[in-house]
């Protein structure tokens, strides 16, 4: 099982966090596809609280992370 | 010539009572911009290194850069700089709103004020017309009272004052402005309160600065504009969220320091995160003069009145840091900062260790006037700072000076996570290398907006970094600081610099002063500054250990979360920053100084 973790305006229209069952071989392509996010808008991808590239082949029981561009300071 | 500079700067010495203008020195404010970097050169060149903070021989410098004032998007900031109470060392401390640029509206770059009144008064600033008055009724008042008093007395003014903490020379103690705004750091609100300074109205009869070229400006400014609007970053998070947008993703990565730094991840962290904030209390944002961002929040506390809303620092300070997942507790403890003018970062701080102190039995509940230091305790975190603004009691006296005395009081100095006593902020520097340098080497003691390595290392910006790494990252945290400083003294915002860089920086800045800088140039001013605060440092009695984290920063793992296991390579990499500097043990070598045109410094070294 995944944990997928939803922030900002990913938040809008969808749950906050969710589960996805893991399949062998899965990237962050196969998280962002069913929830309709384009990759264009993701500024940071954690995987277990370290950034990462979309293509990164998860494993199972990996918590995620999704952020659009944000900051402050 | 004309440019966006004044060249008048006010002088007001308290004593005496007397009020005068003088020229401004162009050929300095040239060679230091203006605010963070003219100002410090003013106080050090006016002998104020060596003096003791709170006496009348320290002067409280108000200070605008050529941009204050211009149609510069985020052109609207001043700053406070004077030798800080909290550290001993320099202080320099950048505010918002608008009453900055009414300041140089009136004509003025600058106000030098000195001396001690022997009576509370206020200064009153209508263009050219300057005016001490009685301020005995105001003394007292809190902040917001004093403003709303002010405003009704004298109509068409901005007005900048302190609360109770600064007139009880609390060392956390802030200078508040247009409301909710505040020079928060370093105490420079306790010097203000020193000299029996209550407040500072203006009022301006222009609305706007003439810059030296009117057309390279505006092409200057559109393109920023654009740039800023188009950003990710400030044109659409920092709108949207606040600050506050940081809690999750700092939370995310493990680096938010929770319970006084001895955890680095809080599971509730998402009750009082900026998106939590947004659905819940936010009513709308605020922006300050000439800002197209507004990441300033305004928020409905339960109570229903509406107040200036926290930023990320004093969520995470007062959420995590003090182990309280209740939102409207800390719209309210960021509220009473803000009316008795304390330092919403180095307050909630205070009280943490205080909470470690109750924790491990150095403070008792007979200490406690009923209100005990309990983690997440919402009573303690509001009645507290409450306390802490005014005196109450002597705990809350011993708290208002800060962690550091606090923890020192107690024979335990090592849990007051602060740097050069002044606390550190909101980011775990075990998990973020970079950011640990910033901390270490800030001249003015902990402090993020010295040299923001989260943008490289955790947002991505300019570009993404491994945030576990230590390869360039004293590099990184040099150019960051120098930039940084560069834009504090043109009076911009730090936030700008989400979509701008130096380019843009030196574009803007040719064409309201008629300087010629280009990249390097204006970088070399910003490296010029850092050094400037470091000699004024070295003069006022910095040793080489005061860049130094605290023990639990510094030496001991991360114990959970993401980042679990993770500490800091500090000790690798400020030999690495000291190199990329030019300095030996923690001050610039006579070499660094003359290649940075600052020969006359040497004397101090």
């Amino acid at each position: 099982m995944l944990e997928v973790r939803l922030f900002a305006t990913f938040r809008e229209g969808r749950d906050k966090i969710l589960f996805m069952e893991h399949k062998p071989g899965m990237t962050g392509y196969d998280i962002i596809t069913p929830l309709a996010i384009p990759e264009e808008e993701i500024a940071i991808f954690l995987v277990d609280g370290r950034h990462s590239r979309l293509n990164t082949v998860l494993e199972d029981g990996s918590v995620l992370a999704l952020f659009p561009p944000v900051g402050g300071g | 010539m004309v440019t966006s500079y004044n060249g008048e700067v006010l002088r007001v010495n308290l004593t005496e009572r007397t009020i005068k203008a003088e020229p401004l020195d162009m050929d300095k404010a040239v060679k230091y911009i203006g605010g963070r970097g003219l100002g410090t050169r003013i106080l050090l060149d006016e002998g104020c290194a060596t003096v003791d903070p709170l006496s009348p021989e320290n002067k409280l410098i108000y200070i605008t850069g050529p941009m204050t004032g211009t149609a510069v998007p985020t052109g609207g900031r001043y700053m406070v700089v004077t030798k800080s109470p909290l550290t001993g060392m320099i202080a320099c401390s950048n505010s918002g709103g608008i009453w900055g640029a009414k300041l140089k509206y009136a004509g003025w770059d600058a106000i030098i004020v000195e001396g001690k009144a022997d009576a509370p008064v206020y200064l009153e600033i209508n263009d050219h017309e300057v005016t001490l008055h009685d301020a005995s009724d105001l003394w007292g008042k809190r902040s917001l009272d004093v403003e709303a008093t002010l405003k009704a007395r004298h109509e068409g003014y901005s007005v900048l004052n302190i609360g109770p903490a600064g007139e009880n020379q609390s060392l956390l103690a802030a200078i508040m402005n247009d409301g909710d705004r505040a020079a928060g750091r370093s105490g420079v609100g306790a010097v203000m309160g020193s000299k029996n300074l209550k407040a500072i109205v203006v009022k301006a009869s222009k609305t706007q600065i003439e810059p030296n070229d009117v057309d390279a400006l505006r092409t200057a400014a559109v393109d920023s504009l654009k740039k800023i609007r188009e950003n990710g970053v400030t044109g659409g998070g920092l709108p949207t969220y606040g600050t506050a947008v940081l809690v999750n993703i700092i939370n995310n990565i493990g680096a938010l320091p929770t319970r006084n730094w001895q955890e680095s991840y809080h599971p509730e962290a998402d009750s009082y995160s900026g998106e939590t904030m947004k659905d819940t209390s936010l009513v709308k944002n605020s922006a300050c003069h000439r800002c197209p961002i507004g990441c300033g929040r305004v928020v409905k506390l339960e109570d229903g009145s509406v107040v200036g809303g926290p930023e990320y620092e004093p969520l995470w300070a007062y959420g995590a840091n003090c182990g309280n997942t209740n939102l409207d507790a800390i719209n309210k403890a960021n509220e009473i900062c803000n009316e008795v003018g304390l330092d919403a970062i180095s307050t909630p701080c205070t009280i943490a260790a205080a909470m470690e102190l109750y924790q491990r039995g150095y403070i008792t509940d007979a200490d406690c006037d009923g209100v005990p230091l309990v983690w997440g305790s919402t009573e303690a975190i509001t009645t507290w700072t409450e306390w802490m603004g005014t005196s109450k009691n002597a705990l809350a006296k011993l708290m208002a000076d800060g962690s550091y005395r606090l923890c020192d009081h107690y024979g335990v100095p090592e849990l007051s996570m602060s740097v050069k006593k002044q606390e550190i902020p909101a980011y775990d520097a075990r998990a973020i290398q970079g950011i640990g340098i910033t901390y270490a080497t800030s001249n003015r003691g902990g402090c993020h907006v010295r040299g923001y390595m989260i943008s490289p290392e955790v947002l991505g910006l300019p570009e993404q970094l491994d945030r576990t790494t230590v390869e360039g990252k004293a590099e990184w945290a040099k150019i960051f600081q120098d930039l940084t400083a560069v834009i504090d003294a043109m009076g911009m915002c730090l936030f700008s610099s989400f979509a701008l860089g130096a380019p843009e920086y030196a574009a803007l800045l040719n064409a309201g002063t008629g300087t010629n800088y280009d990249v390097n140039g204006l970088l070399e001013v910003g490296d010029r500054i850092y050094n400037l605060e470091r000699v004024f440092n070295k003069v006022a009695g910095m040793k080489p250990e005061d860049d130094r984290l605290p023990k639990r920063i510094g030496e001991e793992k991360i114990v959970n979360g993401p980042s679990e296991g993770m500490k800091s390579e500090i000790k690798l990499t400020l030999p690495q920053y000291y190199e990329a500097r030019g300095w030996k043990e923690a001050f610039p070598t006579e070499e660094t100084l003359k290649r940075l045109g600052l020969e006359d410094l040497i004397q101090y070294l």
